[in-house]
């Protein structure tokens, strides 16, 4: 450590260091060279594209703009007035909150559960992994599509099980009491496996010599269970809650071929929202103000979360 | 494996356990097997049959799209978006975590904190000014207007991933190496990059799988249907053969093709990806 400080330490500015270019090696203009080539190129992307944008979002709020010449008609709040007076912005916050509420008392006790028993070796548990974590590998847009398929109501899976039973089938996605519920079937369908192999990766590097102890302390399986692997658990659980609300807050492309967000605006998220009402009729301000909304629920939702319950990781 | 043998098949537990897998297996199987086999039908047996094997297989509807213009368009114009995000992501996030591992400066610390901050937000909160940026710099329906604002949306992750994996470069040999003469960039070149290749795999891949299967992004930045890669190309489809499930299944089962096989192929990597830069980030 020290003899990496002794050579690396920072002796001078960009203009002492630039008469010494001729030598080569282990001095700052080795380093200052570096500095100058390989750093720009992903921090001018970053700031570009990532940056920026986020700050022009703030900006263009402020305007009542259909993204043509340049922004002048400053209206202030008004675009954040009108986003929280939508009765729609509401049901899209009401459904991304559903989606979190189903991804952490469905699909991450499901997750683990299956963790739990994938985890060990027994044959058939590599192929059930790899069966249970391909929904995710799939494109959200073709998983939308399988299940407008699947609850297709003339030729969709569903429809002919409610036909078997001689009843007329209905049609899930078209109905504004079912849409939401279809797509949060999806939504566990195809997120699960994810979670699975989160657990199964921390079960996996879990030091074993802490399970061996309880059992020949005499735990039973279930004792085992609650009071040693879980709790060693409990950092990949914080986290993958944190990616389950991460990922449901950002939720679009899984909810366009379903539904689009209807019937009547009952399955929009705030993604599907902001696209509907704010890039496809180009109403800048307005999405931008929604885009800003959502913005602020991200960070101070992960800076909450991360204070909160990931101090020490 | 002694320990399995002994138990018997009448053990409850047991029994539960392989019921309750058997149970999501079919709930994970079941909609991927209908779509596959809905392909073989016709639009009146679909309607009929849904779930079972096709009484007559239609190899037509697969053989349609396989010999259409269109569907490889599809796939092409993925790939060659894919690729540029790909390249251009192992580059400049290679370079940067090269610059954060093993170049002391001022600040270094600082700008390696303002590129996490890219892992806290979704591309969607700002897509509208990200919109009219592309536009300014007249990337709108070009395949770099895509690529572009991929990759600085995946470098945060990138960066952090592979910095960490140089770091675990002993420090001696760069050392060793600059004493005898040779530069940083050397260095990286001869020493680091080749050193890397399992990471730099994962993070290709993960880069290629995001780009892959990405919607929104192509979908603000592209007009013309001629450059659409396929998660567009699928929907416009779906719009036009709009009850004719049997087409579209086949469509779908030949799209997703490429990603199960990529998959396959890559499982290693994209399940290490997944995990390591979810466990630590």
């Amino acid at each position: 450590m020290a003899r990496r400080i002794a050579i690396t330490s920072p002796v001078g500015v960009a203009g002492e260091a630039a008469p010494q270019v001729a030598v080569r090696g282990p001095g700052w203009d080795g380093r200052f060279t570096v500095l100058i080539l390989f750093l720009p190129p992903a921090l001018l992307l970053f700031t570009l594209f990532v940056v920026l944008p986020i700050g022009e979002a703030a900006w263009y709020s402020a305007f009542n703009w259909n993204g043509f010449g340049r922004p002048t008609n400053w209206i202030g709040f008004d675009n954040y007035r009108f986003v929280l007076e939508t009765r729609a912005f509401w049901l899209a916050l009401r459904n991304n909150g559903l989606i979190i509420a189903v991804s952490l008392a469905v699909q991450l006790p499901l997750a683990l559960t299956l963790a739990l028993m994938l985890a060990e070796r027994f044959r058939g548990a590599v192929a059930l992994r790899m069966l249970f974590f391909m929904p995710y590998i799939l494109a959200e847009i073709a998983t939308g599509l399988i299940f407008s398929f699947v609850y297709d109501g003339d030729y969709g899976l569903v429809a002919s099980i409610w036909r078997a039973f001689g009843a007329e089938p209905p049609h899930l996605l078209a109905s504004t009491d079912t849409a939401m519920l279809a797509v949060l079937i999806v939504v566990v369908w195809k997120y699960f496996g994810f979670h699975m192999m989160l657990f199964i990766a921390a079960l996996q590097s879990l030091d074993k010599s802490l399970v061996e102890a309880a059992r020949i302390d005499g735990a039973t399986r279930t004792q085992t269970l609650r009071h040693v692997v879980i709790p060693l658990l409990y950092p990949t659980i914080r986290l993958s809650v944190f990616f389950a609300i991460i990922g449901s807050l950002q939720l679009f492309d899984l909810v366009m071929p379903l539904t689009r967000g209807g019937p009547a605006d009952s399955s929009n998220t705030m993604v599907s929202f902001l696209y509907n009402n704010g890039i496809s009729r180009m109403r800048v301000g307005y999405g931008s103000a929604i885009g800003v909304i959502l913005f602020a629920i991200c960070v101070t939702f992960a800076f909450t979360y991360k204070r909160w319950f990931m101090r020490d990781e | 494996m002694s320990n399995a043998g002994a138990r018997s098949a009448f053990d409850p537990a047991v029994l539960f356990k392989a019921l309750f897998l058997g149970l999501i297996a079919i709930f994970v199987l079941v909609p991927l097997l209908a779509t596959l086999l809905g392909g073989f039908k016709s639009l009146g047996e679909l309607r009929v049959n849904p779930f079972g094997l096709p009484r007559h297989w239609e190899w037509q509807n697969y053989a349609d799209i396989l010999f259409s213009a269109r569907y490889w368009q599809l796939l092409r114009n993925s790939l060659v978006i894919s690729t540029l995000a790909v390249t251009l992501t192992l580059i400049t996030a290679s370079m940067a975590a090269f610059t954060f591992a093993h170049v002391r400066f001022f600040g270094s610390s600082m700008l390696l904190s303002y590129l996490t901050l890219g892992l806290l937000f979704p591309a969607a909160t700002a897509v509208l000014p990200l919109f009219i940026k592309v536009r300014d710099l007249g990337l709108l329906d070009t395949y770099f207007g895509v690529a572009l604002p991929q990759v600085a949306f995946s470098l945060a992750m990138s960066v952090l991933l592979l910095r960490r994996f140089f770091k675990d470069i002993p420090y001696e040999l760069l050392e060793a190496a600059l004493v005898d003469g040779c530069s940083y960039i050397k260095f990286f070149r001869y020493v680091t990059l080749p050193l890397s290749r399992p990471i730099l795999a994962t993070v290709g891949t993960i880069t290629f799988v995001n780009s892959w299967n990405a919607y929104l992004l192509p979908l603000v930045m592209l007009n013309t249907d001629a450059l659409y890669p396929w998660p567009l190309g699928i929907m416009v489809y779906q719009g036009e053969y709009s009850s004719e499930w049997h087409l579209i299944l086949a469509f779908i089962t030949l799209t997703i093709l490429p990603t199960i096989i990529l998959f396959l192929l890559a499982q290693k990597h994209i399940v290490a990806g997944l995990t390591a830069g979810a466990v630590k980030g």
